[in-house]
């Protein structure tokens, strides 16, 4: 009973089931823009998979009006006003601030030593020396200081038309907190309930995890995480949130957009086939596998993991590759859902129309007017 | 004159066991084992001794032991016996002392005060009886990025050039040691046990006989070092990889000198000198003064052989290491090879062996970090060489940032070596560092591969256990990851180069 008594919260009960998170992300492919309900629901229905320590959601077209400007979340730990200051000094002078207001929070909603919360409009306002510099770069590079050099005060996201807000506390919490279906619409909503598993529970390191346009959400534990690290940091990517997530957003953002390469490649070095697949694979195929395993080893992520990587137009769905950690999918029309459970899809969506679970290593690409993501359901499962 | 040496070990033979059948006297090449017949007795010399322990390992009766001599000098921390026994070799010759394999000073082994991590409850660990556990790796230099483009059907291919690169099966080679320095048999088990094992062996700066080109070329480093011995386009084309040594980790800054007793027909032949000549392989490459000459050799080489082999490079590790290290990449390397204080050797002044250079433990790390802080370490594999005794050093070097490691002395151990530290000699009772006919015969390169084939699995085996623990299913995702070890006993000092993390944080 004391033990009842001390933790009051249910966040810290002690026998709570704590071994996988919950992971859910829903698209509209024809990009239509719908409230947070849907992910909301599904989210609370895989509840038992969360344990109240973290957080989050990320939504995708999100603020029309600005659009074309770089949209900043930024909190500020312990609400300290001189690391606010310190920032917009930072940001002043390298970026035309268009618009910036606290980010709305329901008063009402109690959640752990939460943050200031701060968005700011931005664009790039380059030095002739950084004129050459593409836009996105100037900012990933700003971002990169800012979350590496001003203390307690972190980018939460940094793309455009498109938000991340997450917390310490259960998603639904979060949602309310941040009052996630009275204020927002977009066409990609992706979730996760829990805390990186390894790491302190800390605004910053719930999930999504995100750089310009690209989140991750994350169930497992990535245990290549050093040799991931170690790599990103030569392409001048910092991980500074401390979990292990951070790595996969940072490895889809060198691969898809510095270097190109599309999201069914991407996955590939995430999740190669084994050695004695690529091995029996006919000459093309074996050449191009060979090619990726050896070229991008670094960025292969070990480990039980299940993800969901959105952008722009598309949201990917991807499990290890000994399948240690699974993803359903569903579709019902043009709204395409990942979930870790099918039971999360159904609760929000009982009239589904196809539901599928692919094998480890083979993504689900949900992408805007396609029909891609069926490509998977036939090696499904 | 006198040498006034104490012998260095003391030989026992219990008769009640011996039965006379005179094996020792026919195994030692030093000749310590005499039968008198007429006394029906043996006599031993001990002072010739080497403690190699062929004749302990061959008696049918076990009725030989042979031990160090501890007691014999009145103990002295400061002047301890191989000092003062030193003194007396010097004193007695006026020369240079000469040992053969690896340093055996109590330097701090840095692989015993590293340990690895485990997976427990979220992370599941895997187990390699059920599961894949990969452990294939590819040597050479890796694009910064590739290109795609889709065939007409719409499949991806692979639009980008790719540098040559050499696929081992296990991250685990066979380290050079020439023919001549070790004996035939020696040299075609390594080629054995590498081919079979799907690695690579290297030959050392001894040439690559003839008649093993075209067996094993797919298995085969092949050397170019300061003596150019055996070096032409056949040889540099019958191989997967082309060495260039500029330093030993037994001896940096220090030649070769095989002498001229060792160079028979067969080694004359394959080294490309006159038979009985002494071989010297000079300290420097005589070609080589900056990093422009090296990146002019390494072209060379690569025009030699079409762009189709990938270029190592391998030096001793040293004080400035990483800065060498970084220029020899961007000199054109596509492989640097890092061999440490603790490598092998078959002859080296042991002044040298025992004092200059640093371990590979910390050379290693500091290469690697270096690579990636300037952001090159993708353009070349990295080899740890020198003193890797278990499969757990090696797993420790490739979390420390190898590529894959060289095993030499390890290897040597496996065929028979007792680490006698005499190869100079060229008596090796065990048939590996000698010429001699009556002592090579002792070792069949078949069964001498056998067992490294055998030491390779069982390290192979070992690795995936420890891989499945960390839950890791594919070695290159060890590489580097330095956050799967902990250092214990350790200063913040050697951490800080280690990079790693104390123990418990
Ligand atoms: S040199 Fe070797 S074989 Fe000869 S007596 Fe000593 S241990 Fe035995
Ligand atoms: S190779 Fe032979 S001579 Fe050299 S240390 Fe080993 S046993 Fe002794």
């Amino acid at each position: 009973m004391l033990v009842q008594q001390y933790y009051r919260s249910e966040r810290f009960v002690p026998d709570k089931e704590m071994d996988a998170c919950g992971l859910f992300g829903v698209m509209h492919t024809g990009g239509v823009r719908f409230g947070g309900q849907i992910a909301i629901d599904a989210i609370k229905n895989m509840k038992v998979r969360g344990s109240g320590l973290g957080g989050g959601f990320a939504i995708y077209g999100l603020y029309p009006k600005y659009k074309d400007y770089y949209a900043l979340h930024i909190i500020y730990q312990d609400k300290n006003m001189a690391a606010k200051k310190v920032a917009e000094a930072f940001l002043k002078k390298h970026f035309y601030v268009v618009f910036d207001e606290e980010i709305p929070t329901n008063p009402d909603i109690r959640l752990f030593a939460p943050p200031l919360a701060w968005r700011y409009f931005i664009a790039p306002q380059k030095s002739s020396a950084d004129e050459g510099i593409p836009d996105d770069e100037y900012v990933i590079s700003r971002v990169m200081h800012l979350n590496s050099h001003i203390e307690d005060a972190y980018v939460f996201s940094s793309g455009k038309d498109v938000g991340v807000f997450k917390g310490v506390g259960f998603p639904e919490e979060i949602a309310d907190y941040f009052m996630l279906d009275k204020l927002y619409e977009g066409y990609i909503w992706t979730v996760h309930s829990r805390f990186p598993t390894n790491t302190p529970g800390w605004w910053g390191g719930a999930h999504p995890l995100s750089i310009l346009d690209w989140t991750v959400v994350h169930n497992g534990e990535i245990s290549s995480y050093g040799t991931n690290r170690r790599f990103l940091e030569m392409h001048n990517y910092y991980c500074t949130l401390h979990t292990d997530t951070e790595v996969l957003a940072y490895a889809v953002d060198l691969l898809m957009r510095r270097q190109g390469l599309p999201i069914e490649i991407a996955a590939k070095i995430f999740a190669p086939p084994m050695w004695e697949d690529i091995e029996q694979m006919a000459d093309g195929d074996r050449k191009l596998y060979t090619a990726l395993r050896m070229t991008y080893a670094p960025l292969l992520m070990n480990g039980p993991f299940t993800v969901i990587v959105a952008h722009h137009h598309e949201m990917i769905g991807l499990t290890d590759r000994i399948r240690l950690r699974p993803i359903t999918a569903g579709a019902k029309g043009k709204l395409v859902f990942l979930s870790s459970e099918e039971s999360a899809i159904r609760a929000v969506c009982p009239d589904l129309e196809l539901a599928w679970t692919p094998p480890g290593g083979e993504p689900v690409v949900v992408r805007m007017h396609t029909r891609d993501h069926l490509k998977s359901l036939n090696k499904s499962i | 004159m006198y040498s006034y040496l104490l012998p260095e070990f003391i030989i026992e033979r219990r008769e009640d066991r011996c039965i006379r059948c005179r094996v020792c006297e026919r195994q030692c090449a030093n000749k310590v084992h005499l039968y008198d017949a007429e006394l029906d007795r043996f006599f031993s010399s001990e002072k010739d001794c080497v403690g190699c322990q062929r004749c302990v390992a061959l008696c049918p009766t076990d009725a030989l032991y042979v031990r160090p001599r501890l007691a014999d000098y009145r103990p002295n921390s400061s002047w301890t016996r191989d000092k003062l026994q030193n003194l007396k070799k010097q004193a007695a010759t006026g020369g240079v002392i000469l040992t053969g394999s690896g340093n055996d000073k109590p330097y701090r082994i840095y692989w015993d005060h590293l340990v690895l991590n485990a997976s427990q409850v979220t992370n599941p660990s895997i187990d390699p009886l059920r599961e894949p556990m990969e452990l294939q790796t590819f040597l050479g230099r890796k694009p910064d990025t590739l290109k795609i483009d889709y065939n007409s059907d719409g499949k991806p291919r692979v639009a980008s050039e790719l540098y040559p690169n050499v696929p081992v099966r296990i991250p685990l080679l066979l380290s050079a040691m020439s023919l001549g320095a070790i004996s035939y048999p020696a040299f075609k088990a390594l080629a054995i046990a590498a081919k079979k094992a799907g690695v690579l062996f290297n030959t050392g700066e001894g040439g690559l006989p003839e008649q093993m080109r075209e067996e094993y070329a797919n298995n085969a480093v092949v050397q170019c070092a300061s003596g150019r011995f055996g070096v032409d386009a056949d040889y540099l084309n019958s191989a997967r990889i082309i060495e260039i040594k500029i330093g030993q980790g037994a001896k940096p800054g220090i030649g070769g000198h095989l002498p001229g007793e060792k160079v028979s027909d067969f080694i004359a032949e394959t080294r490309m000198i006159p038979r009985g000549t002494d071989a010297l392989s000079p300290a420097p490459q005589h070609d080589i003064y900056s990093i422009e000459d090296l990146s002019m050799l390494i072209y060379a080489l690569k025009e030699a052989t079409n762009y189709t082999k990938p270029v190592a490079v391998k030096i001793a590790a040293v004080h400035n290491v990483a800065a060498i290290a970084s220029g020899i990449v961007r000199a054109g390397a596509d492989i640097v090879t890092i061999d440490g204080i603790r490598g092998g050797t078959g002859a080296a002044p042991l002044a040298t062996r025992d004092n200059v250079g640093i371990p590979l433990e910390l050379a290693l790390a500091a290469v690697d970090k270096r690579l990636r802080d300037e952001g090159i370490r993708h353009k070349c594999s990295i080899m740890a060489a020198g003193g890797i005794r278990s499969s757990a050093d090696a797993i420790k070097a490739i979390a420390l940032g190898a590529d894959a490691v060289y095993i030499a002395t390890a290897a040597l151990v496996a065929m028979g070596c007792t680490l006698c530290h005499k190869c100079y000699t060229g008596r090796c009772n065990w048939g590996i560092c000698t010429q001699d006919p009556y002592l090579t015969k002792r070792l069949n390169p078949e069964l001498a591969g056998q067992r490294l084939l055998n030491l390779l699995r069982a390290w192979s085996h070992e690795i995936q256990e420890m891989l499945g623990g960390l839950g890791v299913n594919a070695i290159e995702s060890l590489r580097a990851n330095r956050e799967h070890l902990r250092g214990v006993g350790l200063e913040e000092w050697e951490l800080n180069v280690l990079g790693v993390k104390g123990a418990g944080e």
